[in-house]
């Protein structure tokens, strides 16, 4: 299809030239705008890739999350950045390093690229061969939760230790008391408004996004997101508070995915042989992958709200 | 003939939406930046439907229902961020 | 090309033209309410009527309303944040061109 050919020479450059903004601007409020759009350029790329479960994480993470995350930063690093810009632009040395590091970066990435051999190594026909067995028609999830279980369970436990990390900021009065700073809002203005009408919306398409995930682009992933963000709005909008982090059922919440995924894992070890396996008997994957997931999205859903919370600030109350 | 015409708007409506990019560089304002690239997340999720239809790839409107469900969250951050501690709600004070 | 199929690009025509309505508004336009007049305005019809052409080719009644799901709920983001990035605009007093 020509047409096609017409949109990538628009949207190329347009993500080349939101990056390049986004890195090169010196007004850091038009470096975040421009890394939020080039967040949704991306995400119109990989549905143009034909990737949507790619496509659908990107357009939850980039206009969700990140800036919410990088705008919420902004505001709070205001004075303090001010002082850091009146004491005079970096040295000469720092900033030949820094730059030094990123061309090394980029010339290596672009050397693997360059390396990788003509045609691209792939399993995707060894995926669908063994798909049916599993009773999904994502090839996705099916990679995700069984044919490569393990990287998916380590990215769960690494979410989980940022999260740790970034509790572990907190001053020692505010330790297990409340993320961030409370949120004020009109009671009946326009931002408490939208803060009761969306996350209904949220937590249906976020339910749904999670379903469809065995059969369609959509999974643990993606839906946790979702019911991230418009968690993070409610927050935003004054019309819940983010709980205390030593409450148990915040923490419980935390790791019911990755122990879910742990007890299904070693389940494995005695029913099919071997760590993280299913058993062979039909009809038993899909059920047990779909457990998993539900554990993931609820586990996912607590940990990027809270990354995004941010450290205790308040004792509890 | 259909899909070629469909990405063919696809390609317009982003190259339209994309000159906006310059409102970003220019500003003045950050209520400017912040406007286009409000814009460019509505024609994001038309060029995504156009995409949809024209590689028949129906689950990519999913793509574009999360874009549109998201779509006011950082302008939301943005308005909160203009109040002291960023935490206010530009009504309050009004 | 059926009836449907001319039904289709004369609506994805006219949303595609008000898209570019909405940009030139926000380019060209002196301050930044007529800038949000232009963007509020132009782009949500544009998606409207790009809505309502895709809608004969939706999959199934689902397909239908979850393309209108996506209309909607970007009205919603459009009519909120010009509320409050007027009102922000409005306090600030930097409505200057």
């Amino acid at each position: 299809m020509t047409a096609l050919y017409l949109l990538d020479l628009v949207l190329v450059p347009a993500i080349l030239l939101a990056a390049c903004t986004a890195v090169g601007t010196r007004d850091r409020f038009a470096a975040v705008v421009s890394f939020i759009v080039y967040g949704l350029l991306l995400a119109i790329a990989w549905v143009r890739l034909g990737a949507v479960d790619v496509a659908l994480a990107e357009a939850a993470i980039g206009a969700g999350l990140t800036g919410v995350l990088l705008l919420g930063a902004l505001a709070r690093m205001g004075r303090r950045a001010d002082e850091a810009a009146a004491a005079g632009p970096p040295g000469r040395t720092l900033r030949l390093g820094a730059a030094a590091l990123g061309a090394a970066v980029a010339a290596g990435i672009a050397a693997a690229v360059l390396a990788l051999p003509e045609p691209a190594p792939q399993l995707s026909g060894a995926v669908a061969e063994a798909l049916p067995a599993l009773g999904l028609g994502n090839p996705v999830t099916g990679v995700l939760l069984a044919f490569r279980g393990y990287d998916t369970l380590l990215e769960a436990v690494v979410l989980l230790l940022a999260l740790l990390g970034i509790w572990s900021l907190a001053p020692d009065p505010a330790w297990g008391g409340l993320p961030g700073l409370r949120h004020r809002a009109r009671p009946e203005g326009v931002l408490a408004w939208l803060g009761r009408l969306l996350p209904p919306v949220g937590i249906v398409v976020g339910l749904y996004v999670f379903w469809v995930g065995a059969d369609r682009p959509g999974g643990a992933f993606q839906a946790g997101t979702i019911l991230a963000a418009v968690w993070i709005l409610a927050v935003m909008s004054a019309l819940v508070e983010p709980p205390a982090v030593r409450s148990l059922a915040l923490r419980l919440a935390l790791v019911a995915g990755p122990a879910l995924f742990l007890a299904v894992g070693f389940a494995g070890l005695g029913l099919a042989g071997a760590f993280l396996g299913y058993p062979a008997a039909a009809g038993w994957a899909k059920p047990l992958i779909l457990l998993v997931e539900a554990g993931l999205t609820l586990s996912i859903a607590a940990t990027l709200a809270l990354l995004v919370a941010g450290t205790p600030e308040r004792a509890a109350g | 003939m259909m899909p070629d015409l469909l990405a063919g708007f696809a390609a317009l409506v982003l190259l339209s939406v994309a000159a906006g990019l310059a409102r970003v560089l220019r500003g003045p304002t950050a209520a400017d930046r912040m406007m286009a690239a409000q814009l460019l997340g509505t024609g994001g999720i038309a060029t995504v439907l156009l995409l949809a239809a024209a590689l028949d790839m129906p689950a990519a409107v999913d793509v574009a229902l999360v874009l549109a469900l998201l779509a006011a969250f950082a302008a939301v951050a943005f308005v909160k961020g203009a109040s002291p501690e960023g935490t206010g709600d530009p009504e309050e004070e009004a | 090309m059926s009836a449907w199929d001319l039904f289709t690009l004369a609506a994805v025509a006219a949303g595609a033209f008000f898209f570019l309505a909405g940009t030139v508004g926000l380019l060209r336009f002196p301050d930044v309410f007529t800038r949000l007049h232009a963007l509020t305005k132009a782009d949500n019809l544009g998606l409207g009527l790009i809505v309502l052409g895709l809608l004969p080719r939706a999959e199934g009644v689902f397909g239908a309303l979850k393309l209108v799901a996506v209309w909607l709920l970007a009205l919603l983001a459009a009519a909120t944040v010009a509320q409050l990035v007027a009102r922000l605009a409005r306090r600030e007093g930097d409505a200057g061109a």
